[in-house]
């Protein structure tokens, strides 16, 4: 029981932290229908300016400063470069942003070195949250999960309750009509893509924390980012929760689980042996195939349901 | 005004002509090593402080001139921990006429470094080069598929698991042991020497839980941690090493996990920070040496280094690597790779942590090796702590260098 819960809580909090990483991406796609390669790379950028501006503000001050400033960045990114590319179609945007995530991760390298920097966990989150049964429960992780939480309200309360919220929404669909009401659409869409950027500065604030901060984070959850918002459905920030909960769950179990072929084999009186054809593909156990699980996942999606969990189009 | 800058650049060009043919004079006495290994992604703190520790033994050596004239520069090359990239600079060092290479990080590297060693000197004969791989412990390398051209001078997985399983084996507190790995020949080499001679000494441990993971990959070690917890494990023995390990130590510490850590490489970049307080008296690792020694032989090298770097030296195997190839350099009177090579065969000599042999069947290094547990620093056996944190490693056994020799299976193929 212990362990189930406390893998639960694992599972639960890490998909929060993809669901802050992935939220951003859905949100430029459903609005702008930009497939943002460069969208982990905001995360990273998140990480080290927190990490450069909690040198000398503190942790907390840079938690509200850096995401804004990677915001900034992809706002910049969009109104001088996606804009102009934009008229040509998606696939040189995509390449666009796909030349992006190289050029920030050069940059970063650049700048802040090619190894880690001893990002710090604040000493006001370094310790137990709780304890339960005898495990304990990291302060960090809950911080993870509470901003996780009020990112989640505080996007869907600024689209469906706010005018602007509400621009943007018909922004998407008409834009035309919405011009013609005297407002401006291409800001708009600056704002919408800044704004996704900054909630992957966000996401990178804690992820960098939590985990490593160096120039391959980006590289490390970029693929990862996709498989949340396409198994989520392509545009649907409830869908990229649910997927990013399914997923941090489905990796956390998978981890704990030590199922074989060969158990299962075992299991109906088929004994396998180091003898047998193929062995090694046998005896892999759950666990070790655990990190690829998503991607398989990735697969099936698009093979019985190219929609995504609540997608509402398939193409 | 504009005359005398002309002068003045005519001087200093002059001047700058004068100093690089001295240069070229002292360049023909400089013997390039190429230390091929990460410089960059999560394992680049440890491939950084390794090229460190060579830079400033080498340092040392050319300022007391242990190679009784060639001198010593170390060349980084960063292969990103990756088999493919590391054959790739290693043709960019051969190209650049390197003759000796360094290697540590990542037994699956090691590998392919001295396969393509192999073929490359095979083909050009006269262009020789020796690998001196100081890290990279997969037995494999010195038991069937050992070359001649590679040198050991780590001792190999297989050894440390034996002293570490000798130091075990006494503690009656050991019940349920929990292996976690990294998923490739070393790890898997840990895990099965572990199985095997824990069988051997103390056939009452149960083996309580395995766990391969993907190398330098994991991020959230929690899953893990919760994991060993449930096995009911009091005891982890583990091999992984950079972030893997310090991931894993930060988890467990996250997590409250009480059991004891038995590690290859504790001592390494990230791990000391990763502990703090939470690793007291729980984390040990067995390896060649301990800067906390009986006499502390070695810490004005430490010293010197965190000096020079701030940063600790612990890849003692630089010391010994380049007093090898020195003591080579000086008795062949001659930095000819294949002079070099039959003269480090069988060679001997005093390192950090006391007499080191090439063993010549295998071309493994034969060293007593150390068992540490982090503790607090008492300024008495324990002066020196890791990464500022005020905890350091007290040594706990030492143990001769037959303790953990091993039998070798190699039948070596020599040039003629």
């Amino acid at each position: 029981m212990e362990f189930f819960v406390i893998s639960l809580l694992n599972g639960v909090s890490y998909g929060l932290l993809l669901f802050m990483l992935s939220s951003g991406l859905t949100l430029i796609f459903s609005m702008m229908g930009v497939l943002n390669f460069a969208h982990a790379s905001f995360y990273m950028l998140g990480a080290y300016l927190a990490y450069t501006l909690g040198l000398k503000i503190g942790f907390f001050p840079a938690l509200f400063l850096a995401p804004p400033l990677a915001g900034l960045v992809g706002a910049l990114v969009e109104r001088y470069g996606l804009r102009k590319v934009h008229r040509y179609g998606h696939v040189p945007e995509l390449l666009f942003t796909f030349g992006l995530a190289y050029l920030i991760e050069e940059s970063v390298k650049v700048v802040w070195g090619l190894a880690a920097v001893p990002y710090r966990v604040p000493e006001f989150l370094d310790g137990h949250l709780f304890t339960l049964y005898s495990t304990s429960f990291p302060k960090l992780r809950g911080f993870m999960m509470l901003v996780a939480l009020a990112m989640l309200a505080a996007v869907y309360l600024l689209l469906t309750r706010t005018r602007i919220g509400l621009v943007i929404q018909a922004a998407l669909t008409h834009p035309q009509t919405v011009e013609a009401l005297g407002h401006n659409v291409p800001r708009v869409f600056m704002l919408v893509f800044g704004g996704g950027c900054a909630l992957a500065g966000l996401a990178g604030v804690i992820g960098g924390v939590a985990f490593v901060t160096e120039p391959s984070m980006a590289a490390s959850v970029g693929p990862i980012v996709f498989v949340v918002a396409v198994v989520g459905g392509m545009g649907s920030l409830a869908g990229a929760f649910l997927a990013s909960l399914l997923i941090g769950i489905l990796q956390t179990f998978a981890i704990a689980l030590d199922w074989s072929l060969a158990g299962m084999l075992a299991a109906v009186g088929i004994h396998v042996s180091e003898q047998t054809f193929l062995y090694s593909l046998w005896k892999l156990q759950l666990s070790q195939v655990a990190p690829v699980l998503p991607y398989l996942l990735l697969v099936l999606m698009l093979i019985f349901r190219p929609k995504g969990l609540l997608g509402t189009r398939a193409d | 005004m504009i005359q005398f800058s002309i002068r003045a650049a005519v001087r200093s060009t002059l001047c700058a002509a004068a100093l690089a043919s001295a240069s070229t004079v002292a360049q023909a006495q400089t013997v390039k090593l190429a230390l091929i290994d990460p410089q960059s992604g999560l394992m680049a703190p440890v491939g950084l402080n390794q090229l460190h520790s060579w830079q400033y033994i080498a340092e040392i050596a050319n300022q007391k001139n242990w190679a009784g004239g060639p001198k010593f520069e170390i060349v980084g090359f960063d292969n990103k921990l990756s088999p493919q990239e590391s054959l790739t600079v290693l043709k960019q060092a051969i190209d650049q006429g390197i003759r000796y290479i360094l290697q540590g990080n990542g037994s699956s590297v090691a590998l392919a470094l001295q396969d393509a060693v192999q073929k490359h000197n095979e083909r050009n004969p006269g262009k020789e080069i020796i690998f001196l791989n100081y890290a990279a412990v997969d037995p494999d390398m010195t038991n069937s598929k050992c070359t001649y051209w590679h040198f050991r001078l780590d001792a190999n997985s297989d050894m440390k698991m034996e002293a570490l399983t000798t130091y075990l084996a006494k503690d009656k507190n050991v019940k349920n042991v929990y292996l976690l790995n990294q998923n490739y020949s070393f790890g898997q080499a840990v895990a099965r020497g572990a199985k095997e001679y824990l069988a051997r000494k103390r056939p009452d441990i149960k083996i309580v839980g395995e766990d391969l993971h993907p190398l330098a990959q994991i991020k959230d070690f929690a899953p893990y941690v919760s994991k060993i917890k449930a096995a009911g494990a009091d005891t982890v023995i583990t091999g992984n090493w950079g972030s893997d390990l310090a991931l894993l130590i930060k988890a467990a510490k996250d997590a409250g996990l009480n059991v004891n850590f038995y590690t290859y490489y504790a001592a390494t970049t990230g791990v000391p920070t990763a502990m703090g307080a939470a690793g007291e008296d729980k984390v040990h690792y067995v390896g060649y040496w301990n800067v906390n020694n009986a006499k502390f032989v070695g810490a004005d090298v430490a010293m010197g280094y965190d000096k020079k770097y701030h940063d600790d030296f612990y890849t003692m195997a630089t010391y010994t690597g380049i007093a090898m190839l020195a003591k080579a350099f000086k008795e062949t009177k001659s930095t000819d790779p294949v002079k070099v090579a039959k003269a480090l065969e069988g060679m001997k000599v005093e390192s950090l942590n006391g007499e080191v042999e090439m063993r010549k069947t295998d071309h493994q290094a034969l060293q007593p090796l150390y068992i540490a547990k982090w503790v607090k620093v008492n300024g008495k056996d324990v002066k020196y702590d890791q990464e500022k944190t005020g905890y350091g490693w007290k040594t706990e056994a030492l143990l001769d260098t037959y303790v953990a020799t091993q039998p070798t299976s190699c039948q070596m193929k020599r040039p003629n």
